[in-house]
């Protein structure tokens, strides 16, 4: 069994931690993660908006690049290109009309699209990692908000992941490195996706809410598995602030970065330092080894 | 003094034409409002979902498709599939917005409110054509070209480089050809743009 | 020679819309064996049937195909017209060329060609009809009734005090249904109790009724008129007779914390318990799940407290045989439980309830002795939020169809909270208000009016819970489906009415056909409503489809009034389309060389054993022998006779073989 890497744009840039987070977990874990040869972006939301051909066009070149290097599954750890990834292959393969669709396609990306390559998510990648228990250095005793967002579970139908309500597969691999996962109200509402430049007031509300709900019930860090969510969440967090005329100290981590943490890899290495909120959790508890961290520094973007 | 709507049985409707590029049968929908209670942005939108499935069930009435096609509402929607998620009649919205989308650019009837989100959605996929990636920095100067909102957000651009999340040069694919020729044969043919 | 007459109907325009029925009979009659054939508009009209006797007695016909409708419909009718005009009915025979032909196909010739092979295969048949004499079988004059609702009280009462016997089994320690869990009921807001339980105690006291509670049926077997049931009396561990319902081991019991069913979950009952005061019968049972004695052999304190001696821990489930001559199928219905609603947190937030635990909390005898105090900490709940169609009409949770009762309910809810908390206040979100029935928009419409219900159309797409208080996140689709925020103190789902999780096993136990959803399917959907599709046994109340009490009680009595007219006759004709096992003269006697495969196939135990003995008494050989009382004619024991000595009066392989041929060899000369 053959798993590609498709990091996306964002894992590339302003998501750079997840990137890093993640390949260092998958060292510790002994997992070799190969980048899909000469991947493009996804399209995204960018693309469905404004052109069908287009948003399948893409994601069918990325997929069909993958097969042809031989891979049997592709990590997508964004959940936006995990989504867009997804929708294809469904439309490619299994929805109706999809054999025509799929020439059409293929003939449009010059190669020929079969569908071997399946598509998996993050947090379906961990739980099918045996064993992670017992690489447990320093557990991550926080309380936790798992934020799944929208695209994880959803939809139902296309994902077949967990369920669309309520879901519990993240919140399981929290405990299984000994953070106590809440029960909130928040867990698959919205933050605001794509708007995050051109509506940044309405992902200032939406993600406040998440926020205001996650610091209600006492959580001391929301865990996210989209660069998405980690924009909004992290660095809109002065939008989000000065919409709600209130300060949110919670830190946003990756669920890598939490793993990371567990297994005992130095926050530097997680890329902790790259965030816009401090990662800093609530002194009551006992420590672990994030809160050591300097300060993420000068802040020139506020200076 | 304006009559009102007037039927028009003799064309096609919209909805047809949803029907057969998603799947999506409007008439299904009852208007229980199940997806507009659960819609994250339907109070800031001019027809929050079940009011954009009635005016298309209204299609008969050419107005009340163009209310939908011109709404605001198509450009606001955020693909989070919450409606679809939750609609007891299993109705995809979220594709059929896809569709009024690519609808309302093909007959230049856009929202002007929805103006600034057309902008970033273009400046994102000008970046993916020529480069075959996002190039982050490169996408925000573009939008702000576009949009005219100059300021907004560029302060965040110096502390984004300075933790190692923006880069000056963009990431190039090697077979950028061939994302020009997809372009070409799709958003291009259709904007009817080089 | 046969003699055999063709009669094609137009059936308006049903059939000659699409099939040129003229044509039809034009090569009807060419047929050999055929001396007659015509068309006509409405054959089973008085002129049609005319057609057919004066024909039968003009032309001496020694067999008649009517090429009509289904079998279904009209067999009967032609067939007694056949008899009036001295034809045996069974040389009469349906031709389909209806539902088989002219429905399903568009106009054309090869529709009407179609029409003619139908008309051909059937008279090739009745050239080889036999006449028959029906059976005569006696009526057993006792109905067994499953379920003891108000609908199987109701059907219970009416037929007993028609003069006949009825054994009442209820799977429950007492009898009442969904109906003695209800605080006060629409239309009226008459307290269910009160009414109810002058029923109970009726069919308690009646002498021609037997009542099995804590019982089930095991098995049912035979046909109308002669059934045979086994029934199941579960071990109460208790003496009945000796019993005196006085309580006492109830009240000592130590293991109190078990979660009543009758209380919808909202009290509590001890291990040994009467599930609620007015109990019929009112006596104990244990539970044996719950109780320490048997989880751990220690305790029998009830035992000890019982002033009669009456508890037996070792007491055994006893099987009770009864002969029943019609069944009625009672067992009622239940509301959607469970985690099936997620984004509403039903089963994970407590004070998410449904409409049955509502009425126990409305209830002057429930949990809360009727007072509104909301299950998480017992406040008074200030908001309450009453959601409709909580998984009815919702295809994506698996029910497409309207519960009917809980519009009606909702609105009796939110009354009723009304007149308990003056000051509260209930939202009702609903997306269609159907009160449809005698005073029942005047009941809603005092709802709202008098008692300041808030209706709000639109459907709720999430509830959570934030600081002890349930945020209900809905829409008005009045108000341009702007969605809305209501912070509930409750929170009450109407949820869908669905069948009983074992309706569909007790179905296939006692032969009868049942929807997708595991509702009892009636005979006819407008004209037999209480009938089903197997002869004899006939249905009551909410176990046919979710249905408020006039109409239960309704349907109950209707359901009494036709086992009271089959009762009213001492024998029953049934159609001799039944197994015959081949008798020959001696030497051979029959072809049947006593395997008695068929036997052990025969799914109503109608086969028997015949020995043939010669004149001086020695036994010659052991046969097979169907007896005619028992056997339904479906043709099980035909289709594994190795020897080809059993065939079907009516469909013998003569007859199908007939039929086959004659559309193999269509347009050659006759067999
Ligand atoms: C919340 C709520 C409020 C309601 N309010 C009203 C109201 O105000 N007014 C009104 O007219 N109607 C009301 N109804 C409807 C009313 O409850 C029903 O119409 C009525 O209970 C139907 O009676 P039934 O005898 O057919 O079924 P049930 O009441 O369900 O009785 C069926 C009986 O059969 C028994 N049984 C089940 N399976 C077996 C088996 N295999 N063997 C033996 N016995 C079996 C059961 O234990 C039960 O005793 C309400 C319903 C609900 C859910
Ligand atoms: S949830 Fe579905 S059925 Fe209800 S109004 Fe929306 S689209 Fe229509
Ligand atoms: S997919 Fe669009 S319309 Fe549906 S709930 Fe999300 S934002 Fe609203
Ligand atoms: S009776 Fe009313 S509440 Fe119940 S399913 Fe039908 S419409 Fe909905």
């Amino acid at each position: 069994m053959k798993t590609g890497f498709y990091p996306g744009c964002s894992m590339k840039g302003s998501a750079r931690e997840y990137s890093e987070s993640l390949m260092a977990v998958a060292k510790v874990l002994g997992r070799e993660l190969p980048e899909i040869p000469d991947w493009n972006c996804c399209g995204a939301t960018a693309a469905h908006n404004l052109d069908r051909d287009l948003a399948l066009a893409l994601p069918a070149r990325i997929l069909a690049a993958a097969e042809k290097a031989g891979m049997d599954e592709v990590l997508v750890p964004c959940a936006a290109c995990y989504s867009r990834l997804s929708v294809t292959r469904h439309e490619l393969l299994d929805a109706k009309g999809s054999e025509a669709l799929r020439a059409r396609i293929s003939g449009l990306i010059e190669a020929e699209y079969r569908g071997s390559a399946k598509v998996v998510n993050i947090l379906e990648w961990l739980a099918g990692i045996g064993g992670l228990e017992g690489l447990i250095q320093a557990p991550f005793a926080r309380k936790v908000a798992c934020y799944y967002g929208c695209l994880l579970v959803r939809p139902a139908g296309i994902v077949k992941f967990d369920r669309p309500e309520e879901p519990q597969s993240m919140d399981r691999l929290m405990k299984k490195i000994g953070a106590e996962p809440l029960d909130w109200a928040f867990k698959t509402e919205c933050c605001g996706a794509g708007f995050s430049i051109s509506r940044n007031d309405l992902v200032a509300r939406l993600s406040g809410l998440i926020l205001d709900d996650a610091v209600a019930r006492g959580a001391e860090a929301v865990i996210v598995a989209c660069p998405m969510c980690h924009l909004n969440l992290d660095m809109r967090r002065p939008n989000i602030e000065k919409r709600a005329d209130k300060k949110f100290r919670i830190p946003v981590l990756y669920v890598t970065q939490a793993i990371g943490l567990a297994l005992g890899i130095a926050p530097k290495k997680l890329g902790l330092q790259r965030h816009k909120v401090t990662v800093r959790f609530s002194p009551a508890v006992d420590k672990s080894p994030a809160e050591t961290l300097p300060p993420s520094g000068t802040r020139p973007g506020e200076a | 003094m304006s009559r009102g709507p007037v039927i028009q049985h003799d064309r096609q409707v919209l909805a047809e034409r949803i029907l057969e590029q998603t799947g999506v049968d409007v008439a299904r929908c009852y208007q229980c409002g199940k997806c507009s209670a659960g819609c994250p942005l339907a109070a800031d939108m001019d027809f929050p979902p079940s009011q954009i499935m009635h005016l298309l069930q209204l299609g008969d009435f050419p107005e009340f498709a163009e209310l939908a096609l011109r709404s605001h509402t198509i450009w606001l929607c955020l693909t989070c599939e919450i409606c679809y998620c939750r609609c007891p009649m299993e109705l995809d919205i979220p594709k059929l917005m896809d569709v009024l989308r690519y609808e309302s650019l093909a007959q230049k009837k856009i929202n002007p409110k929805a103006k600034d989100i057309i902008s970033f959605h273009r400046a994102f996929l000008d970046s993916v054509r020529t480069t075959g990636r996002l190039f982050e920095m490169g996408q925000v100067i573009d939008y702000k070209l576009r949009s005219g909102h100059f300021l907004q957000d560029l302060l965040q651009a110096p502390w984004m480089f300075f933790v190692g999340k923006l880069h000056l040069i963009p990431e190039r694919i090697r077979d950028r050809r061939l994302l020009k020729r997809m372009f070409a044969r799709t958003l291009k043919a259709r904007e009817g743009r080089p | 020679m046969a003699r055999i007459g063709v009669f094609i109907c137009h059936c308006g325009e049903n059939i000659s819309a699409t099939v040129d029925v003229a044509k039809v009979a034009a090569a009807a009659a060419k047929i050999p064996g055929v001396v007659h054939s015509v068309d006509y508009k409405y054959m089973c009209s008085d002129p049609g049937q005319q057609m057919v006797s004066s024909a039968i007695k003009e032309k001496n016909l020694t067999g008649v195909v009517v090429a009509a409708c289904s079998p279904r419909m009209h067999e009967p009718t032609f067939r007694r017209a056949c008899a009036e005009a001295g034809l045996n009915p069974f040389l009469c025979e349906m031709a389909n060329i209806r539902e088989h032909c002219s429905w399903v196909h568009e106009k054309g010739e090869a529709t009407t060609n179609k029409a003619i092979d139908i008309v051909r295969t059937l008279v090739a048949k009745v050239k080889k009809n036999k006449a028959l004499l029906p059976i005569k079988v006696p009526v057993t004059k006792t109905a067994l009734v499953l379920g003891g609702g108000i609908a199987g009280i109701q059907a219970s009462l009416d037929i007993a005090n028609s003069g006949h016997k009825v054994i009442l089994v209820e799977k429950e320690p007492s009898i009442g249904g969904h109906m003695s869990q209800l605080s006060e009921t629409f239309p009226t807001l008459d307290c269910s109790q009160c009414i109810l339980t002058p029923r109970m105690v009726e069919v308690a006291q009646n002498p021609n009724i037997t009542l099995y509670s804590y019982a089930e049926l095991e098995s049912l077997e035979g046909f109308i008129g002669n059934f045979k049931a086994r029934i199941r009396k579960k071990a109460r561990s208790l003496d009945e007779k000796l019993c005196t319902g006085c309580g006492l081991c109830c009240q000592k019991c130590p293991t109190k914390k078990i979660a009543s069913d009758f209380d919808a979950g909202l009290g509590m009952r001890p291990a040994i318990y009467v599930p609620f005061p007015q109990a019929v019968p009112n006596k104990p049972v244990i539970d044996r799940e719950h109780c320490t004695y048997y989880l751990k052999g220690k305790c029998r304190l009830c035992e000890k407290v019982c002033p009669t001696q009456a508890i037996r821990f070792d007491q055994a489930d006893e099987i009770v045989e009864v002969e029943v001559g019609a069944v009625v199928m009672a067992t009622g219905f239940d509301i959607k439980h469970g985690d099936f609603f997620p984004e509403y947190g039903y089963g994970n937030y407590r004070d998410v309830i449904d409409g049955l635990q509502f009425e126990r909390m409305a209830s002057a005898s429930g949990p809360t002795l009727g007072e509104m105090r909301r299950p998480s900490d017992g406040k008074v709940p200030e908001i309450v939020v009453f959601i409709a169609c909580a998984g009815s009409r919702d295809p994506a949770k698996g029910i497409e169809y309207c519960s009917k009762i809980c519009c009606m309910y909702t609105a009796k809810h939110a009354m009723l909270y009304r007149h308990k908390v003056h000051h509260g206040k209930p939202y009702v979100f609903y997306m269609d208000i159907r009160a449809g029935g005698k005073m029942y928009e005047e009941f809603v419409r005092r709802a709202i009016e008098e008692d300041g219900v808030q209706y709000i159309r639109g459907r709720v797409s999430r509830i959570y819970e934030r600081g002890g208080k349930l945020i209900v996140k809905g829409a008005d689709t009045l108000l341009g489906a702007r969605p809305m925020e209501i912070e509930a103190d409750m929170v009450v789902l109407a949820t869908a009415g669905v069948a009983n999780p074992g309706a569909e096993a007790l179905a296939q136990k006692v032969h009868i056909s049942y929807d997708s959803h595991h509702f009892y399917s009636e005979a006819h959907p407008k004209l037999r409503p209480v009938e089903t599709n197997t002869a004899g046994i006939f249905l009551a109340g909410a176990c046919q489809a979710p249905k408020d009490i006039p109409e239960s009680v309704a349907q109950a009595s209707g359901a009494a009034a036709k086992v009271a007219a089959l009762f009213s006759q001492d024998e029953l004709i049934r159609e001799p389309l039944i197994a015959v096992v081949d008798r020959q003269a001696p030497p051979l006697y029959s072809t049947c060389v006593g395997c008695f495969l068929c036997q052990t196939s025969c799914p109503y135990q109608a086969i028997e054993k015949e020995e043939i003995r010669g004149r001086d008494g020695q036994l010659i050989k052991t046969v097979a022998k169907v007896n005619p009382g028992l056997c339904q004619g479906c043709g099980t024991c035909v289709a594994l006779c190795r020897s080809k000595s059993i065939d079907i009066q009516g469909f013998s392989h003569e007859q199908v073989y007939a039929e086959v041929l004659a559309l193999l060899n269509r347009g050659e000369s006759d067999v």
